[in-house]
């Protein structure tokens, strides 16, 4: 594959995660010979892809694993609302239509989906579930390829990019310590955001960054977003948007993926180092402020938060990953996680003397809120007072980045001069932010990367069969 | 966070816990199993439930292939290989009388093997102290074959004992197991929860990985081990089936082996030897190609005590049938029930238990689904 000296591929596409897996195979099914490149190694392919698990779906009826209905428009509502209008609604628009089609066409490659059960009843009517999640996704789509006569070079990293004018004329990749440029008629690049790029995120946020955790592959490192927007792509979104949720404190610095979420917020208080609280810990269900309290926590000094509940919330969440901090007093819990112990008691008397009384019930947004506090809790508000108290900690976990490359309907490379690129085509978080510059929508990561690498993979390998 | 390596049952146990937690915040198996929903209406994994939920696991090996915390990974979520560990040991633990227990461990297919040979010996021995003679004549059908050769009498005198304890130890094993998980032994056979349990067993329901078949022996999904688990179990089944007709012809009906080759005991028995050398022969091959990473090693002697056992009771079955009217009919038949009684004799110390200890999982599985679960989200 890589030892082909001479030889000029249909098709590379840079990257293997989703997006990239999606334009390979289908621009080997247009007929393309397809060499796609994958820095990480088997065991760690697929990016951020593996640690996903639905993807957003419009739906006009009940489909199969879907219920009701989910319309273009009603989809389109949603991200309008979550993106602020930072968002370009034409390639919106075609994203939300073009999830309709995907359902099949990942059956078709092997992709298999269930109805989702237990803690995640409330996506059934807009997200469509893979059976086993991502990675399950990821490697069906590489038994798919392969049996297509997709060629894969793992371990190979893309390190430079020659530009002749807007076409991108080689592309050099680093294997087994050695360096060889590769050509090729047209390039679909799907190689991720800079998420774990640890010094572009202190280079964008400042000292904050050192205290952020990437949930997800430690692969993607930006190096082919840097490359192309050094060669003069035009840029989309800014470099501090992104993905960014609260994580437990205590996750590997890479990698730790779904498991690291504490879903506990909602049901109690949230203090900073200083033990006071900073935001509305009841504003609407967790899953609608998930994507929040990331930058919330990354405010704070330290970049760390507490979730503190008490007795009788324990139970009452999805049970994270790691055993929380506990104590049977306020006091002895402070010690624990090395707080104010005064201040903490102090926070927390506040906050119960402003509880009012109402009905609690956590599956509708309920009554009970405070009065006269602030900043306020404005559902499910009740008196931390029954022990044992118990506390997890939190830290910003960084999902993926924004900052990403121009295209247009034909997923096509936009340059900074206003014209496209002759030869490149971009899919996934690489050019997500032409869709998301800012907040998130659960599942539209792969709704994004499933059509645009779709369309990309057919239109490079139209242009290379030309 | 994980213990160097788990080998003992509180080890074992105490490692699956940890995982299991794992396994609980993330729910992407859910759909793959029995094993995901019932552990996702649990906060907390006691000892007996984790006992439990190893005998729910038939280490079709999906949950290992979609894990995107499987080795290398830190986290380490090795979870079929963890299951079959667990799994082995509490047959182990529950085994009675105690200390045959060892046979689990004592590399199965010496043991098996060691076993039959035994047997096949003694009863040669047995035999040959009455009339040795008979034993190596040719008897034709009309003259009683078998029967000739060894009376009826002898081989039920020799069988039922041996039979009788392999049912009262499994029996025993499997009330241990379903008391230690606290459920009443009348809800054990109540129709909700031994009916559907029952189908499962039969259909091996879950043998299908969520729709396309196990990842077994490799990450491609297949049914190939469903079909050859289907061919051993419903030889063995149709197997049984043949000695009990065969006895019902017996006594009931007055009717003496041996029986023409249409009539129902040889056409069962000749279609479940059939089955009985091809399901095993074809799940042996599967487990040669299996990924070493699904698999508990200390188990392969096992493992393969109870498919040689299998195989060669069906393939002496046939070739008695086959040279039940030549000289060689004595040999054969000592052979068949030399291998026969060795299966019984250790089918409550081998991987032969699988099959009680998942039928009483699926049990509390079905018993458990009627009863109301935790919720723990604003759904
Ligand atoms: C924990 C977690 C859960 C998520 N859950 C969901 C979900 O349920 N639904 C959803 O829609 N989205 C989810 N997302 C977001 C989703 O993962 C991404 O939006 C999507 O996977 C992006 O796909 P991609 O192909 O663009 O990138 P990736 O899948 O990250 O693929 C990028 C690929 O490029 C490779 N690469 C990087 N640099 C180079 C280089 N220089 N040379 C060669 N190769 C390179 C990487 O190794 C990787 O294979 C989740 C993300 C995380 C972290
Ligand atoms: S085996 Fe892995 S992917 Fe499956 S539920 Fe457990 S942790 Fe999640
Ligand atoms: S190995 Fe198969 S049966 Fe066992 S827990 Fe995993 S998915 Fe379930």
């Amino acid at each position: 594959m890589l030892t082909e000296p001479g030889r000029t591929w249909d098709v590379l596409v840079l990257g293997g995660g989703n997006a990239a897996l999606c334009a390979a195979i289908a621009a080997r099914e247009a007929g393309a010979s397809v060499l796609m490149l994958e820095c990480a190694p088997p065991v760690y392919r697929g990016g951020n892809s593996r640690h996903t698990r639905n993807m957003r779906t419009m739906h006009d009826g009940p489909l199969e694993v879907l219920t009701d209905a989910y319309p273009e428009e009603e989809y389109w509502q949603d991200l309008l609302k979550v993106t602020g209008g930072l968002t370009d609604e034409r390639l919106a628009r075609m994203t939300i239509r073009g999830t309709a089609s995907h359902v099949p066409w990942m059956k078709r490659h092997g992709v298999r989906f269930q109805a989702p059960l237990g803690g995640t009843l409330h996506l059934s009517r807009t997200n469509a579930f893979f059976l086993g999640g991502g990675k399950a996704l990821v490697n069906a789509y590489y038994r798919a390829a392969a049996a297509l006569g997709v060629s894969i070079a793992y371990d190979t990293e893309v390190v430079d990019l020659a530009f002749e004018g807007p076409r991108l004329a080689a592309v050099t990749v680093e294997h087994g310590g050695e360096r060889r440029a590769l050509r090729a008629r047209a390039v679909v690049v799907a190689a991720g955001g800079f998420e774990s790029n640890l010094e572009w995120l202190r280079e964008a946020w400042g000292p904050p960054a050192e205290n952020f955790i990437v949930r997800g592959t430690p692969y993607n490192r930006g190096r082919v977003l840097k490359l192309l927007l050094a060669a003069g792509a035009r840029p989309v979104s800014d470099a501090t948007q992104g993905h960014c949720v609260a994580i437990d404190a205590r996750s590997p610095r890479y990698d730790g993926g779904i498991v690291t979420r504490v879903d506990a917020v909602s049901l109690g208080i949230v203090v900073n180092r200083d033990a006071q609280r900073f935001y509305d810990e009841g504003e609407d269900f967790w899953p609608k402020r998930y994507a929040i309290w990331g930058r919330l926590v990354a405010a704070q000094p330290g970049q760390i938060g507490y979730a503190l509940i008490d007795a009788k919330a324990m139970g009452r969440f999805m049970p994270p990953v790691f055993p929380p901090e506990r104590a049977p007093s306020l006091r002895e819990l402070a010690g624990k996680l090395g707080l104010d112990p005064d201040a903490l008691e102090a926070t927390v008397a506040r906050f119960n003397a402003a509880v009012r009384p109402g009905t609690f019930d956590h599956t509708v947004q309920d009554d009970c809120r405070t009065e006269g506090l602030e900043p306020p809790k404005t559902h499910w508000a009740r008196a931390l007072d029954t022990p044992p108290y118990y506390a997890y900690p939190l830290r910003p976990g960084i999902t993926f980045t924004y900052l990403g490359v121009a295209v247009d309907e034909k997923a096509r490379m936009q340059l900074d001069n206003g014209k496209p690129a002759a030869n490149v085509w971009a899919a996934g978080e690489i050019m997500a932010g032409n869709i998301l510059g800012k907040g998130y929508l659960a599942g539209i990561g792969l709704a994004i990367g499933t059509t645009f690498g779709r369309i990309a993979g057919e239109e490079a390998a139209a242009h290379a069969l030309a | 966070m994980r213990s160097p390596e788990p080998t003992t049952l509180p080890e074992l146990v105490a490692e699956a816990q940890r995982v299991l937690a794992i396994c609980n915040a993330c729910r992407y198996c859910e759909g793959y199993c029995p094993v995901f929903p019932a552990l996702q209406r649990r906060l907390e994994f006691p000892a007996a439930d984790v006992h439990y939920l190893a005998n729910l696991c038939h280490n079709c090996g999906s949950c290992l292939y979609a894990c995107q915390y499987a080795p290398p990974h830190e986290f380490h979520v090795d979870f079929p290989r963890l299951l079959a560990q667990v799994r082995a040991r509490t047959w182990a633990d529950y085994a009675w009388p105690g200390f045959l227990a060892r046979a689990f461990a004592s590399g199965g297919l010496a043991a098996s093997l060691a076993t039959a040979a035994g047997l096949v010996l003694v009863l040669l021995a047995a035999i040959l102290a009455s009339d040795a003679s008979a034993l190596t004549k040719a008897w034709t059908d009309s003259q009683g074959a078998f029967y000739a050769a060894l009376p009826h009498g002898a081989m039920v005198a020799v069988f039922a004992p041996v039979f009788a304890f392999a049912l009262l130890a499994l029996g025993i094993g499997v009330a241990r197991f379903w008391t230690r998980l606290g459920e009443r032994g009348a809800d054990l056979v109540s129709a909700p929860a031994a009916a559907p349990a029952l189908g499962d067993a039969l259909s091996l329901r879950h043998l299908d990985g969520g729709g396309e078949g196990c990842t077994w022996p490799d990450d491609r999904p297949s049914f190939a081990r469903r079909t050859f688990h289907h061919l051993t179990f419903y030889g063995f089944v149709l197997c049984f089936a043949a000695t009990a007709t065969a006895t019902i012809y017996h006594y009931a009906l007055g009717r003496h082996a041996p029986y023409p080759f249409w009539s129902p005991p040889v056409l069962l028995g000749t279609a479940g030897g059939l089955g009985l050398v091809a399901g095993p022969l074809g799940l042996a091959w599967l487990k040669r190609r299996r990924d070493p990473q699904l698999a508990d090693p200390a188990q392969r002697g096992m493992e393969a005590g109870l498919l040689a056992l299998l195989f060669l009771s069906g393939a002496t079955g046939l070739g008695l049938l086959a040279l039940r009217e030549s000289a060689a009919m004595g040999a054969m038949l000592v052979a068949h029930l030399g291998v026969v009684l060795a299966l019984f004799a250790t089918m409550p110390y081998g991987k032969f238990v699988h099959g009680f200890y998942r039928l009483a999982a699926l049990a509390r599985y079905h018993l458990e689904r009627r009863r109301p679960a935790a919720s723990v989200a604003p759904d």
